[in-house]
């Protein structure tokens, strides 16, 4: 009598999860209905704080999927006019002060962008993350007073960046709140926070990012949206070598 | 031998004046052996080391490697061809693979360059039998002095190593310093870490592949196809020339004491023929030619030559010994200066670089005296006794 309790026990609570959680598919499709967006245009603020003081660029964002981007900076003094130009692997950039157009190595993507805890690939990937990753709801947890699910993400292919992903996706606005980004053999690399969650073209949308290096002393780089379009029509020739000058 | 020997007695009379200029010459001769000395003693140091640290008898590079260019090192490897696996099993080539990574001492950020090579090793120096190390613990790395220094880490220290693998994927690891060691070769220290062949390749997923191979003096060189082999000359060039370069701007201070010293002997040479004009008159007016005259101002001013190659022997022979076996050394890290450069120089002297030396000086010091002494030949015998031909 007691063994049979004991199995019902056990199966019933094996099988609650199952039962509570929703399919991790749904809870990435519903994400990348939020923040994947056909094209995006957005003027943004970025702090990046260092163990020597913190430093502030604005830069104004026109992007097409992870393909194609064009950023223009806007502040400070110093970067103001220095525009950069990704298609597909081609990296651009403009220097006002030489008034050269220099083409960069595609590597240069993985580098940290002006010193900050982002890479340019960072900033600039789109790609709907039900392409990249499986996702498995593990948990739920409360984060800020909202309840968020905790999904497990594992990348599809070997060219992923990061193996494995944890994120804390709102239950309600399908934003992710929280995101840990881990290394193939576990070590948590990268976390990022997001807040300010608003509606933007009838999506929520997170408009202020905190990103921390996590191997890394330091406070991290906070990226700011100031201003946010999503799937608006794009300049003609935006993402021309001509658009540099 | 009568005009030398009166050229002499002229000449000594003259006394500090000319023991001065002799001994300006003196130093121009003596600096002279010793800078190109020097100069020839660090390339001749600099070939040696960097064939001892890195490049033994050249390289093969497969191909699209290029060492100037580390975003393009990923797309410039490749398993190794069959002839070259053999030798490379035989150990008489070493593969050398390289990677861009991350290192974290401390919380600081750090980019570097990885590079593997296989612990057993013994064609180049770097202490690689530290890189075996147990597969548990922290990943066994070696590095050179500057780097370390660089890190700001020490033997046994521990830090996070991130990297991407060969599709883009980031990992990291816990490494550990299990070797620190000197070199005068800056390439293999400033900004390079290393590990074990079999570990990168396993972190990278390149496995059985390298950039660059390289060669031992044993093996044979073969053509094969997406490989290019580099001689220990190609790959010196770029520091041969600069110590080149380095030799033509130290010219400059050779130069000028040269420049003192005949500026003295000319000065001198001028003035000894404004003044002794009634001797020069007396001279050809007893049957000496010209032409013999001037042969013997210029006998007299080479004189300066002859004199200061003996006091130049005198204090240059044991301080050019010293340096050449002693060395000199410099308080800058070769890793400082970019290029392979010993902790201490020794001046390597050749006698060809001396008898060069003395001849120029001598030649150059024989046409500063004839050039004044060119004036006697215009002479009057009668006018230049009384005193009123310059």
């Amino acid at each position: 009598m007691i063994q049979k309790f004991v199995i019902l026990m056990l199966a019933t609570t094996s099988l609650l999860p199952a039962q509570n959680f929703p399919a991790g598919k749904s809870i990435l499709e519903k994400v990348d209905q939020n923040m994947s967006a056909r094209t995006r245009i957005s003027v943004s603020r970025m702090e990046i704080t260092m163990a020597r003081g913190s430093r502030t660029i604005e830069a104004k964002s026109w992007s097409e999927g992870d393909k194609n981007a064009f950023t223009e900076y806007l502040a400070p003094a110093r970067e103001k006019g220095t525009k950069m130009l990704k298609t597909d692997r081609q990296l651009w950039i403009y220097s006002p002060a030489t008034d050269r157009v220099i083409q960069i190595s595609g590597h240069m993507l993985r580098q940290s962008v002006m010193g900050s805890d982002l890479s340019y690939e960072d900033m600039m990937n789109d790609t709907p993350l039900l392409e990249q990753y499986s996702a498995i709801v593990d948990a739920a947890e409360t984060i800020g007073g909202r309840s968020c699910w905790v999904v497990t993400l594992t990348a599809l292919a070997p060219d992923v960046s990061y193996h494995q992903q944890k994120m804390w996706i709102d239950q309600e606005r399908n934003v992710p709140l929280k995101i840990e980004m881990y290394a193939r053999g576990g070590k948590l690399l990268k976390k990022i926070e997001l807040s300010d969650v608003k509606r933007v073209q009838g999506r929520w949308f997170p408009m202020s990012m905190l990103y921390k290096d996590m191997l890394k002393k330091g406070e991290g780089t906070r990226m700011t949206f100031l201003d946010l379009q999503l799937d608006t029509a794009l300049p003609a020739g935006i993402f021309t070598k001509a658009s540099l000058k | 031998m009568l005009l030398f020997k009166t050229a002499l007695q002229s000449l000594i009379g003259n006394g500090l004046k000319t023991w001065l200029t002799v001994f300006v010459l003196s130093l121009a001769i003596v600096m002279i052996i010793i800078m190109q000395g020097i100069l020839h003693g660090w390339s001749r140091q600099a070939i040696d080391d960097a064939q001892r640290w890195e490049l033994a008898d050249g390289q093969y590079w497969c191909g699209g490697y290029d060492p100037w260019d580390p975003f393009s090192l990923d797309s410039a490897t490749a398993s190794i061809p069959e002839p070259l696996a053999r030798q490379v099993e035989q150990g008489l080539l070493e593969p050398v693979l390289i990677t861009q990574a991350t290192v974290y001492p401390e919380g600081r950020m750090q980019g570097v360059m990885l590079r593997g090579i296989r612990p057993g090793q013994q064609l180049l120096e770097i202490p690689t039998a530290v890189l075996r190390g147990d597969s548990m613990g922290p990943v066994p790395v070696v590095v050179g002095a500057f780097m370390a220094r660089q890190l700001k880490v020490k033997l046994n220290d521990e830090m996070i190593l991130r990297w991407r693998d060969k599709n883009g994927a980031f990992e990291a690891v816990d490494i550990r310093i299990a070797g620190v060691f000197k070199t005068a070769v800056p390439s293999i220290d400033n900004g390079v870490l290393w590990i074990g062949l079999e570990n990168l390749q396993a972190m990278t997923m390149r496995q059985g592949e390298a950039n660059i191979l390289v060669k031992s003096e044993a093996a044979e060189v073969i053509e094969v196809e997406g490989w290019t082999f580099k001689t220990v000359d190609k790959l010196m060039e770029a520091t041969l020339l600069l110590v080149k370069t380095k030799s033509a701007g130290t010219s400059v201070f050779y130069v000028i004491f040269l420049l003192l010293a005949m500026l003295a002997i000319f000065d001198t040479q001028t003035l000894a023929i404004f003044r002794r004009q009634r001797e020069i008159g007396t001279m050809v007016a007893l049957g000496m030619t010209r032409g013999q005259v001037v042969k013997h101002f210029t006998i007299e001013g080479s004189l300066y030559a002859l004199l200061a190659i003996v006091v130049g022997a005198v204090w240059g022979t044991p301080l050019i010994w010293y340096l050449s076996a002693v060395g000199i050394s410099f308080p800058m890290e070769a890793a400082e200066f970019g290029v392979p450069m010993a902790d201490v120089m020794y001046a390597a002297v050749t006698p060809g670089l001396v008898l060069g030396t003395v001849l120029f000086v001598f030649v150059v010091t024989a046409i500063v005296s004839y050039l004044p002494a060119r004036k006697i030949a215009t002479m009057n015998p009668t006018e230049a006794i009384r005193g009123k031909i310059l």
